[in-house]
């Protein structure tokens, strides 16, 4: 096994051109040093980025809030253009861990470990985000949702860095909400996790879940009876519908596949309720 | 005028544990120590036909122990002998250690337990306690005819049931269990160093194991991350296996399990089921009760009979009940063995009794603090026992003290809500005892020993085998000597917990190190300051005068039962403990019924400690086993899959953090106990014991809903509550 | 609790360890509370879990409250590290013991340490320490005996040091 310590982008890339599916970047180590202690990985090679500078911003662009993927939630929780423009990233950080694991957990290392049950993922999903990766062999951009595949499985090719995620402008009118159910008030894991965005009359709905199938997801279903213009009253049913139909709970040690279901219904149409109009003054 | 006792003394085991000084077994260093692993089994029954060494590893390089190695005889000593150190050939449950092997570094043990393959037949294995084949003990407590009130109920008389169940519990010491062991020396005598409550215990599961005299074994205790009784019985297995590898290996092996593995295989609580009935008057006068518990015991007896005596004997709460039949049953599973966790049988059916008094509440509309108040029992009434309670009877005490702290005599529990939204508050109660001491001739058969030596700077040695666990024995020894000396805290010192030095006190267990051993320790003092005579001078003058004048410094006092104390472990009547701790909780909850998670966000308790000698401690242990018993109630989650422990891990093994734990309100009522130093009596385990049914009756006061189950996580409350809104729909 | 993650060639690690500079000849993946523990003897820093859960391997990190089981001695590198050994714990100590805070001791280093790294940050952001931002600052620190309010009302009085 080979491990690089890299201090810059370029010297990072450098070293990710030999590197194979086995390999791994530590940035935080909040994941990765958990599953070296599980035995689950044991990488031929390792490329330290914990002190990359480059990866640790917040700029404000044309195409919106650029994220490093080196920014910690910390830093996250502290940034005033992040609670401008993408304060449903600020509220999940908070939910993280408790603060030694924020001080260091990574936006980048959430994003790539791609856990169905990752806080920050739900929120990128909910804000529309696009992932910057960089290799040797040049620079591409993907949506969040085409960047996580599958179970703590995502498009980056083993010689990628996630460079930074990018959040396109907030819309006028457009309400936001997280909400995380876990296991207990701090250090928890979500059992159902809510992010999402509606827009005025809800146009332009993204309505994030995780643990409730095997990758964080948008509930497609949902979003296309909103945008229809879907009535306060029809909320409970089209939602019960919308979770039946685009989510898959499986029961785990940390709580049913029947409560998974329950609790989501019950949280959208909680956060939801209020901003829908009454039958007779929707569209 | 009293110094010590009613003050707070520093702990003399503070600094070094602010400071990052006190060594805990990890911390140890052993120069040439070897690592130390178990190879276990991975079904929950079977036949070991073999272990198979792979020829590819080099064993030259390791040593490897298995149960034909065993020098002794192949148990863990403790009630009933049937559990093997090493599997010979049956495999009763998951986990279960098939051999062991020590190695010079960490690496090289890994490869080394890979290299190991046992051959395991598989055999069907039971893990339902209902369905058990097996009974490790049976129990009955009796008094009246308490069928014949159920079989002819008395005009206007009612009688409400239930069917209360507990899930198992997790200790969770921070610091995870192990031991260094010393090859043995020339003369053949054994040293084991560790993390553990009970060093008599082990001492003796040593000399068993390896074939040698008790005196022949020393065991010393390492400063310990906690314990709660999770390292009460196991440290004699792990301390054999310690042991048995520094033998093979001819050097010393340090085994301390990593947190997995001591999350798998160390014991819990004892998972319960409870049925319960009771008799009622119109005016809520108790008539008679019946109970039926049950608990699952694991794969081997370990302590099962007595957590069994202790669930039975608190099973009818603190309550007057002129006809009573209890019976208990501990039964083998093929679960890892159950073991002792504070409470110890009681917070099972605690709850259970605590339980359905708010259902009888609800039933006879009365209010649940008035039927408890009714029935609770008072000093001069007797007990399902026929134990006459006469000392330190605190319990009127208690009930009025949390209602002048809370109100909840005058809180409407129960009565339907009027705010809307799914966030509900309500309060809950329970009202409960604890014994304090061993069960019955418990004491009287062990007489724990404590000695007291007079150094040549006249300052007083204490030895005792009791330990410090974070309870506080250190500054409680140190003020109980203190003040019956008559000298000051600093004329005091602790000997180490070392079986070659101090004598066995008993194990530090059942709330008996400030009662019973403490008094054992004040009555060793005072015969100890009658013999160096009072005067003006200084206590280390006038010692060092007696012994300069010849004085024999050394005293040694046992326990001493009370007199009159008597107890019929055949036909469990009699005395059940030397004296009761009282208390009442009250909780507040939120708990939002979209999700049913619980918010505990406070927990008022009133508690009869007897005599608070150093309340800093009391409180901290109050508290401590407060929000164990908060945790318990409804968040920490313990289950299996075919035998196997599913939380294994600490993010996956829940416990309360800052942010889970409620503010804590504790009111300490002090009912002295002649039988007690300075009054004290044992409340380590009480508020345990009252904290799980205080919780599930807020949330019946929240919801409506009667949480019949521990813990009521979240995914039961919302079937209840889904449960609830179909019926009121139908 | 180890994670056998030792194979890796060792490399030269330098660290600054309260307030010393401390050459070693480690893996680079080693974890820097085996480097902490074992390889410097510095064993007040606590494992309960080693995989993040608990608190007990807390220290500092240039200034930085982290875990040691979940950073490895690379990530370190020429960091300053403060452990529950070194300098500037005399306020949270004495708070501690003052409010019985510490009972078995195994949760004390890693609570001690947390406590600081929270007093200096409400002193640097001039947020007012409060019972509520003890709690949340100390909700990555398991401890099993106290019941917390001991250990939160320590916290407490040691941030309030130099607030009016
Ligand atoms: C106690 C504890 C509590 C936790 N609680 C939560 C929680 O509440 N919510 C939650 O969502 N998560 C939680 N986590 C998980 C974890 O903290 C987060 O997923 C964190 O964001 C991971 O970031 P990291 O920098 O530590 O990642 P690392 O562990 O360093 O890396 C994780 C993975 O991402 C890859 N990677 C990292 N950076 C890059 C990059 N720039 N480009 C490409 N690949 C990269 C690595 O190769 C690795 O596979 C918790 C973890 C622990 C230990
Ligand atoms: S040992 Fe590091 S958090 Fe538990
Ligand atoms: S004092 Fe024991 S874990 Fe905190």
């Amino acid at each position: 096994m080979r491990v690089v310590v890299a201090r810059s982008i370029d010297a990072a890339l450098a070293a990710l051109a030999s590197a194979t599916e086995a390999s791994r970047i530590l940035a935080g180590g909040t994941d990765l040093c958990v599953e070296f202690e599980s035995g689950r990985t044991r990488p031929d090679l390792v490329v330290e980025v914990g002190r990359v500078a480059e990866l640790r911003f917040v700029r404000e662009t044309q195409a919106g809030l650029e994220i490093g993927a080196g920014s910690t939630c910390a830093d996250l929780l502290r940034s005033a253009p992040v609670a401008r423009g993408a304060d449903l990233l600020a509220l999940a950080a908070r939910e993280v861990g408790a603060v030694q694991i924020q001080n260091r957990a990574t936006l980048g290392g959430n994003l790539v470990t791609a856990s169905p049950a990752a806080d920050l993922v739900p929120a990128l999903f909910a804000l529309g985000a696009r992932v910057r990766l960089a290799s040797l062999a040049g620079r591409r951009e993907l949506l969040v949702e085409e960047f996580v595949t599958g179970y703590r499985a995502t498009a980056r090719r083993p010689d990628e860095l996630v460079e930074s995620v990018v959040i396109p402008p907030r819309p006028a009118g457009e309400h936001r909400a997280f909400h995380k159910v876990g296991t207990r008030r701090a250090q928890s894991i979500s059992k159902v996790v809510v992010a999402l965005a509606l827009g005025p009359r809800g146009a332009g709905a993204r309505i994030a879940a995780g643990s409730v199938a095997e990758r964080t997801l948008r509930l497609a279903t949902l979003e296309a009876a909103l945008a229809r213009g879907l009535a306060r009253e029809r909320l409970a049913q089209a939602v019960a519908h919308a979770v039946a139909l685009d989510t898959r709970p499986r029961d785990d040690v940390r709580s049913t596949a029947r409560y998974r279901r329950a609790v989501l219904e019950r949280v959208l149409v909680r956060v939801l309720g209020p901003w829908l109009e009454p039958e007779g003054n929707a569209a | 005028m009293e110094r010590y006792i009613g003050r707070d003394l520093a702990r003399p085991d503070g600094p070094a544990k602010v400071e990052g000084r006190a060594v805990y077994v990890a911390d140890l260093d052993v120069p040439g120590a070897w690592v130390g692993g178990v190879v276990r089994s991975t079904v929950a029954r079977g036949l070991l036909l073999g272990l198979d060494f792979d020829p590819g590893f080099d064993w030259r390089t390791v040593a490897v122990a298995t149960a034909a190695d065993v020098p002794g005889e192949n148990v863990v000593a403790l009630i009933a002998d049937d559990q093997p150190l090493l599997v010979a050939r049956e495999i009763e449950h998951w986990g279960e250690p098939l051999a062991l092997v020590a190695a010079p570094d960490e690496l090289q043990l890994a490869r080394a337990l890979a290299a190991v393959r046992p051959r395991i037949e598989a055999r069907a294995a039971c893990f339902d306690l209902e369905r058990s084949p097996r009974v490790f003990k049976s129990i009955r407590v009796a008094q009246g005819d308490a069928g014949a009130v159920f079989r002819d109920v008395p005009p206007g008389a009612r009688v409400v049931e239930g069917t209360y169940r507990t899930d198992s519990q997790e200790q969770l010491y921070v610091e995870t269990q192990g031991f260094v062991a010393f090859p043995p020396a020339s003369d053949g005598s054994v040293t084991v160093r560790g993390s553990l409550q009970c060093p008599h215990y082990v001492q003796k599961a040593l000399a068993r194991a390896l074939g040698i005299a008790p005196e022949e074994a020393r065991v010393v205790q390492l400063a310990t991350g906690g314990g709660f009784g999770g390292k009460e019985d196991y440290p004699s297995v792990l301390a054999c296996h310690a042991a048995l590898l520094a033998r093979v290996a001819r050097r010393p092996v340090r085994l301390i399990l990593g947190r997995h593995e001591d999350l798998a295989v160390t014991p819990k609580r004892h998972p319960a089921r409870v049925r319960v009935r009771a008799a009622f008057a119109a005016d809520g006068t108790g008539l008679a009760l019946e109970a039926d518990v049950l608990f699952d015991g694991g794969a081997y007896t370990t302590l099962s009979p007595v957590v069994l005596s202790r669930g039975v004997l608190h099973a009818s709460g603190p309550y007057r009940w002129p006809a009573a039949e209890i019976r208990g049953s501990v039964v083998a599973t093929n679960h890892v063995p159950y073991g002792a966790f504070r409470g110890f049988g009681a917070p099972q059916t605690c709850l259970a009794i605590e339980r359905l008094m708010d259902r009888a509440a609800r039933e006879l509309g009365i209010h649940p603090f008035e039927l408890r108040l009714r029935n609770a029992l008072r000093p001069g009434d007797t007990t399902v026992t026929g134990q006459r309670l006469e000392h330190s009877v605190g319990s009127l005490e208690v009930l009025e003290a949390i209602a002048r702290r809370t109100g909840f005599d005058r809180h409407a529990w129960g009565a339907p809500h009027a705010e809307s939204g799914p966030r509900r508050r309500g309060l809950g109660f329970s009202f409960f005892f604890h014994g304090a001491g061993f069960t019955g001739s418990g004491e009287e058969l062990l007489r724990g020993r404590v000695s007291l030596a007079l150094l040549p700077d006249g300052r007083v040695e204490v030895l005792a085998g009791s330990t410090e666990i974070g309870q506080g024995t250190q500054a409680l020894f140190t003020a109980i000597a203190a003040e019956a000396l008559g000298a000051d805290a600093a004329d005091v010192v602790l000997a180490t917990p070392d079986t070659a030095r101090v004598p066995d006190s008993g194990p530090t267990v059942a709330s008996r190190t400030c009662m019973v051993v403490g008094g054992v320790l004040a009555a060793a003092a005072a015969e100890l300051r009658q013999r160096v005579g009072d005067g003006a001078a200084s206590w280390r003058e006038r010692a060092r005068a007696f012994l300069a004048g010849g004085g024999d410094g050394a005293v040694t006092r046992a326990y001493a039962p009370p007199p009159g104390a008597r107890w019929d472990e055949h036909s469990y009547r009699g005395d059940a403990y030397p004296v009761y701790g009282w208390a009442a909780d009250v909780a507040e909850v939120f708990v939002d019924e979209d999700t049913g998670e619980v918010d505990v966000a406070r927990l008022w308790t009133a508690v009869d400690v007897g005599r608070a000698l150093q309340p800093r401690l009391v409180t901290g242990q109050i508290e401590g086993g407060a929000l164990q018993a908060v945790g318990w109630a409804h968040r920490e989650v313990v289950s299996a899959r075919d035998g196997r422990c599913e939380q294994d891990r600490l993010a996956t093994c829940i416990v309360p953090t800052t942010l889970d734990a409620p503010r804590f309100d504790v009111t300490l009522v002090e009912v002295p106990y002649p039988g007690g130093p300075f009054g004290a009596k044992g409340v380590g385990e009480l508020p345990m014991d009252g904290g799980a049914p205080a919780v599930l009756s807020a949330i019946e006061d929240a919801t409506g809903i009667h949480p019949a189950q521990v813990p009521a996580t979240p995914e039961r409350i919302l079937d209840l509550l889904v449960a609830r809104a179909e019926e009121a729909h139908a | 609790m180890k994670p056998i993650f030792d194979e890796s060639d060792p490399v030269e690690l330098r660290l600054c360890v309260n307030g010393a500079v401390r050459t070693l000849c480690v893996p680079p993946l080693r974890r820097l509370l085996d480097v902490l523990r074992e390889d410097l003897r510095l064993t007040g820093t606590k494992e309960g879990c080693g995989e993040g859960e608990c608190g007990a391997c807390t220290v500092l990190i240039d200034g930085q409250a982290v875990l040691a089981c979940l950073t490895a001695a690379c990530s370190a590198e020429g960091s300053e590290v403060v452990t529950i050994e070194g300098p500037g714990f005399e306020r949270a100590r004495r708070e501690f013991l003052e409010h019985g805070a510490a009972q078995c001791g195994i949760c004390t280093p890693g609570m001690i340490v947390m406590t600081r790294a929270w007093a200096e940050a409400c002193r640097r952001d001039g947020i007012e320490p409060t019972e509520d931002g003890a709690r949340a600052a100390l909700a990555g620190n398991l401890c099993r005996c106290t019941g917390y309010g001991a250990i939160v009302a320590a916290a407490v009085s040691t941030a309030r040091e130099g607030f009016p």
